[in-house]
């Protein structure tokens, strides 16, 4: 059952990536037949591996039968023995369920959505070959098959990205997706061998079993002697930072809005963008014996949390909107980790998962009414034109605002006790930032509402004639996925982070005793219970302010504080900063390298130069020979000479 | 099958099939099209019959196999000494693999003196397979420096227009390099009476004569390899050479460094490889940074990927060095997977080449409207070239960092550092070639790839896979032959230092 769920997509992957081959000729018909059945042949297994995955949990998680598939030796040298295997506990049983569940509904979302596009075969492939990878990604074993998926995924989203590769701008951002990525892996990488050396093993089993002895272990790296487990636990979480989009490796998630909505909702903010969130929950036994690491990991998790939303609220582009949004909100699952709540955070990554895959499809939903912009300034009044898709993204935005009794409620609301309850200073930290970055997401969720449905049209008439609410097989997906953005916080709640929660996960998750803040968060006061629910309030009245009655109040606001504002609009300058530290260096250095190095010094030294002298000696040599007899007679008198005075000064005694 | 010369079989086939086609008469085209038939076939056979080697290889020992001693001049101890062992089995069948390639991708694109074409590349199989096989150094120096004239004849007589520059060039760098080794052999022989590798294994050389050895060869290896700054008479090569030339420069011909140290250098010169080691990784992490970023910088396709074999192979020098289990199986692995990518790249780039003849990237753009398969197996090797999880690339790669970082954390860091720009070059390639509007006039009518083509990446793609997913079928073969060396090379230094603590 296990290898099937896992091995499912792929198939559709690799039959459907066959009929990207098929020529159409121009025939409509054609096409439209291949379409449909690229489309039914990856959202058939797909579904399958969805019902599959529920059934799993079910037995897995439910009812606690952990358990591995070895599948066959993947790299065996020394001592270093990898294998392909898939490892199913309740973490990973989770995982799935969002995963397949959440890719399934963007498999026939899809349909739909890229109806008129000229390569649904290879569209559907792609979709099927990252949720594949990132099938792999969490049931791995050990870390370097975890890495597999983790690239995978990544190709996927390169791919993805770089769908429309007619776009410069969509080939650049799939780059610059890849890239940033690979930053983050070296720090993975480094972080497995790290790990490898101290354990002399890269399997989850071996090395959590060790863990405890190697508490305090130092090893000798870059240098110095360190904590081996602060080492290995901050170097894995750079590659954590870098698929989740965290603070200073976040730049490639905006840019990845190149591509189609489905894949922004898929791979941007339900699944792949939470592997980060995933490593850190699955590598617990290790993360909890590191304070310094789960310090850091707490305070990046909040400062992303504040500043993702704040960007989030200048954003005009209402997938760039969504997509600061999820950079906040991953935020806030790395708090959460960060205190040693790993089940708040992954109960947040699934009711997330939920809710912002919804309102990224409700978004598609929109650009497909409105002829495909995603500029919010063009458009507005709107609702009564897209009556469900207007109500599903409510349903969304409520959810992500936090409000009651919707998912993110429960959720976001035990993430922030949590941090709360940690009762340390990177805890605190942590919890004021969430505060104010829910209060801005609030505000923020409400501005896109009102300035997306609401107000006078803003739209062409051409534009504004054509809208239309989307087909049935768009609608259904929004509203399965609708479903969980209402019940998973409350029906999840009881397993993930309340009185069943022990039970629940079983030994996939590992919290030392002195880590108490979950059950210090049961036992917050009334402030900060209701503190997060207050804040989300009065965020989504500060935007019927701003947008609905005193329209004219942002312009004025932003004049009044114009050099925060400008710096806020433009991210914070990192792609500014990036492209002058990094981009354009490497550049001209190379040109130079290649220009000075290679041409000027090497080979003019090298192989030109020793060209040059020796044709430039053969040519002195040649010049010696003149013709004129007494050069040669006066050349022989000078050998004579030195060979006498030289016998007689060495060799006549 | 132990009195079968199978080693010497393989070796010598490929010059009777040369032989062959010396003898073809007749009108130039037909001429020409059976002198591409008996290469075509000649060298297939040879591929076939060398899986034998693979088949019939005993994993479970680090002796020589398929061994074949003649007398050759008994006066001076040299005898014809062939066989391979866990580390050069492969090599031999990298080698027969990509020979039947080249014969097939120079099909359509050569068209004059096919024969003497033909007759090059066979010469060139016998020359390296011999090297690989080689047990003696009188032999090994032999089949080493013949490989030379093939290849100088490849480039200077069907390249490009700075043919000759670039032969030259090339003819230069690495006779340098010979001289001192043909040296260093001398002196060898001189100190231990014999040619024989496997006995020269044993002996143990004075420290201070290991030096000088060590250095002697390393003067040749590193420009076979080639490491910087002697590398850069590959770029020009690799312009100027016709694709097939490049396939098996890249594909073979670099590995004759890497595997030098692996059968000379370590074993040998124990002591002196240790004392050299800074130096090995300080000039591979400056080839990694170093070319990486001239790759970024490159606006030919095969310049291009010229700079990121001098990149990869920075790997494997490190990995050799790190004398553990993982650095050296991985040296090994890079170096393999490395000759079917980076052939497969050329490859990749000549397919274009023989339709615009042209390698300037900017000739191109947008080539995914008109050849996707192209475009896909394309996406296939730059991936295997960055070293995605699941490609070849990427075993070789990791092992080799994963011994770095146990002996050094700082030379595995500034190398993975590698990883990130190859990334960037190679994506950044892709982008430019096929990706992108087709808007290009000469491009328009461009043709996605024929029957030939597919037939040609097919084994190569399957084998890429085939690495990345089960790299079992190859690191097996070389686990005892890579224990057996450290061991020597272990045994040796603890030896030098019980002798060292004695005085």
């Amino acid at each position: 059952m296990i290898p099937a769920l896992v091995f499912l997509p792929l198939l559709g992957a690799i039959i459907v990536g066959m009929l990207t081959f098929v020529d159409c000729n121009n025939d409509k018909a054609k096409k439209a037949r291949i379409d449909k059945i690229a489309h039914w042949l990856t959202s058939g297994p797909l579904l399958v591996s969805a019902v599959l995955a529920v059934l799993i949990f079910n037995d897995v998680a439910l009812n606690g039968n952990a358990r591995t598939v070895e599948l066959f030796t993947w790299i065996d040298s020394g001592t270093l023995d990898i294998s392909w295997a898939l490892r199913v506990d309740s973490l990973t049983a989770v995982m799935m369920i969002v995963v397949t569940v959440v890719s399934a509904m963007v498999h026939v979302y899809s349909a739909g959505y890229m109806h008129n596009d000229p390569c649904v075969p290879r569209f559907m492939a792609y979709l099927s070959l990252f949720t594949f990878f990132m099938l792999m990604l969490v049931t791995a074993d050990n870390l370097v098959q975890m890495f597999f998926g983790w690239e995978g995924v990544g190709l996927a989203s390169y791919l993805l990205i770089g769908f429309w590769y007619k776009k410069p701008s969509a080939n650049a951002a799939a780059i610059k997706a890849f890239v940033v990525n690979r930053v983050g892996d070296f720090g993975f990488v480094l972080g497995i061998f790290t790990v490898y050396v101290m354990f002399d093993s890269i399997s989850f089993e071996t090395i959590f079993n060790a863990a405890p002895l190697h508490a305090e272990t130092t090893i000798k790296v870059f240098g110095g002697e360190f904590h081996a487990m602060t080492v290995a636990c901050l170097l894995l979480f750079v590659g954590a930072m870098g698929k989740s989009a965290q603070l200073g490796l976040h730049t490639w998630l905006p840019d990845a809005m190149e591509g189609p909505t489905p894949v922004s909702a898929l791979i941007h903010a339900a699944t792949m963008v939470t592997a980060g969130v995933f490593m850190v929950a699955r590598l617990s036994p290790l993360f909890e014996y590191s304070e310094t690491a789960l310090m850091v990991v707490t305070i990046v998790g909040g400062s992303t949390a504040i500043f993702a939303a704040t960007i989030g609220c200048t954003q005009n582009d209402i997938k760039r909107v969504i997509a600061y949004s999820t950079c906040s909100q991953l935020g806030y699952m790395f708090f959460a980790l960060g205190v040693s709540a790993y089940s708040a955070g992954i109960f947040h990554l699934m009711t997330h998962g939920f809710f912002k895959a919804l309102l990224f499809l409700g978004a598609g939903s929109v650009i497909h009414a409105m002829s495909d912009e995603q500029d919010m300034r063009k458009m507005g009044g709107i609702w009564r034109l897209i009556p469900v898709t207007y109500a599903l993204m409510l349903i969304g935005s409520l959810a992500l605002a936090g409000i009651w009794p919707f998912a993110g409620f429960y959720s976001k609301d035990i993430v922030l006790e949590a941090a709360w309850g940690a009762h340390s200073i990177a805890g605190g930290y942590a919890f004021w930032m969430g505060i104010a970055a829910a209060f801005l997401t609030a505000f923020y969720s409400w501005r896109l509402l009102i300035m997306t449905f609401h107000g006078t049209p803003r739209a062409d008439e051409r534009v504004m004639a054509h809208i239309h609410e989307s087909p049935k097989i768009m609608l259904v997906p929004l509203m399965v996925l609708a479903a969980g953005a209402m019940f998973a916080g409350y029906m999840g709640y009881e397993n993930f982070v309340g009185g069943n929660a022990e039970a629940f996960w079983g030994d996939s998750i590992l919290v030392l005793p002195i880590h108490n803040a979950l059950e210090a968060a049961h036992g917050a006061p009334f402030w900060v219970k209701y503190l997060p629910l207050a804040v989300g309030l009065a965020g989504i009245g500060m935007a019927y302010v701003f947008y609905m009655w005193k329209p004219q109040l942002p312009g004025w606001l932003a004049g009044q504080i114009r050099p925060v504002y400008q710096f806020v609009y433009n991210k914070w300058y990192f792609d500014e900063l990036y492209d002058w530290l990094f981009v354009k260096p490497a550049f001209y250095i190379g040109r130079n390298l290649w220009k000075t190095g290679d041409g000027a010094i090497i080979d003019g030294v090298g192989p030109d130069g020793i060209a040059a002298a020796t044709i430039n000696i053969a040519r002195r040599v040649a010049g010696m020979q003149t013709g004129y007899l007494y050069h040669y007679a006066f050349a022989m008198l000078g050998g004579v000479i030195i060979l006498i005075s030289s016998y007689m000064l060495f060799g006549g005694g | 099958m132990t009195n079968f010369p199978i080693l010497s079989l393989l070796t010598f086939i490929p010059l009777i099939g040369a032989g062959f086609i010396l003898a073809i008469r007749g009108k130039k085209e037909i001429a020409d099209r059976n002198a591409r038939q008996v290469a075509l076939w000649t060298s297939t056979a040879v591929f076939i019959m060398s899986l034998l080697l693979w088949i019939n290889f005993d994993t479970t020992t680090a002796e020589f196999q398929f061994e074949e001693h003649i007398e050759w001049m008994p006066a001076f101890n040299i005898a014809y000494h062939i066989g391979v062992d866990g580390i050069s089995m492969l090599f031999v069948l990298l080698t027969t693999l990509l020979t039947p390639i080249c014969v097939l991708a120079s099909w359509e694109s050569i068209k004059d003196r096919v024969k003497e074409y033909m007759i090059a590349f066979l010469v060139l199989e016998t020359m390296m397979i011999g090297m690989f096989a080689a047990l003696d150094l009188v032999v090994f120096y032999i089949f080493f420096e013949a490989v030379l004239i093939p290849m100088f004849l490849i480039i200077g007589v069907w390249g490009g227009a700075r043919r000759v520059y670039a032969a030259f060039k090339l003819f230069l760098y690495t006779l340098l390099g010979s001289v001192l080794m043909l040296l260093a052999l001398l002196a060898m022989y001189n100190d231990a009476g014999t040619t024989d590798i496997p006995s020269l294994m044993n002996h143990t050389f004075p420290a201070g004569l290991q030096s000088w050895l060590w250095l002697a060869f390393f003067a040749s290896f590193a420009v076979k390899v080639p490491m910087w700054p002697v590398h850069t008479w590959l770029p020009d090569a690799h312009v100027e050479a016709p694709t097939a030339g490049s396939v098996i420069l890249a594909g073979v011909l670099l590995k004759f460094g890497g595997y030098g140290f692996l059968r000379f250098s370590l074993p040998m010169f124990p002591l002196a490889s240790v004392d050299f080691t800074p130096l090995i990784y300080t000039l591979s992490i400056i080839a990694i940074i170093y070319t990486s970023l001239v790759a970024l910088a490159q606006e030919d396709m095969k310049k291009l990927i010229a700079y990121s074999s001098v990149a990869h192979m920075g790997f494997v020098t490190i990995g050799t060095f790190t004398l553990t289990t993982q650095g050296i199986e991985g040296a090994i692995y890079q170096m393999l997977s490395h000759g079917v990518v980076s052939a497969a790249l050329f490859l990749i780039v000549g397919v274009v080449y023989d339709r615009i003849h042209s390698r300037e990237i900017a000739m191109y753009g947008g080539l995914v409207h008109r050849m996707p398969a192209y475009a896909m197996m394309f996406m296939l090797f730059m991936l295997a070239s960055v070293g995605l999880p699941g490609t070849g690339g990427f075993v070789g790669e990791f092992l080799v960092l994963v011994g770095a970082f146990k002996a050094n954390s700082w030379v595995a860091a500034l190398a993975a550092t590698g990883v990130i720009l190859g990334a960037v070059y190679m994506l950044y390639l892709y982008r430019r070639v096929i990706f992108g509007e087709l808007k290009k006039e000469h491009l328009l009518k461009i043709t996605d790839l024929n029957k030939r083509e597919v037939l040609i990446f097919a084994p190569l793609a399957v084998l890429v896979l085939w690495m990345g997913i089960y790299p079992s079928s190859f690191l097996d073969v070389m686990h005892v032959s890579v224990a057996n060396l450290l061991d020597q090379v272990d045994s040796a230094r603890a030896a030098h230092l019980i002798l060292a603590a004695g005085q």
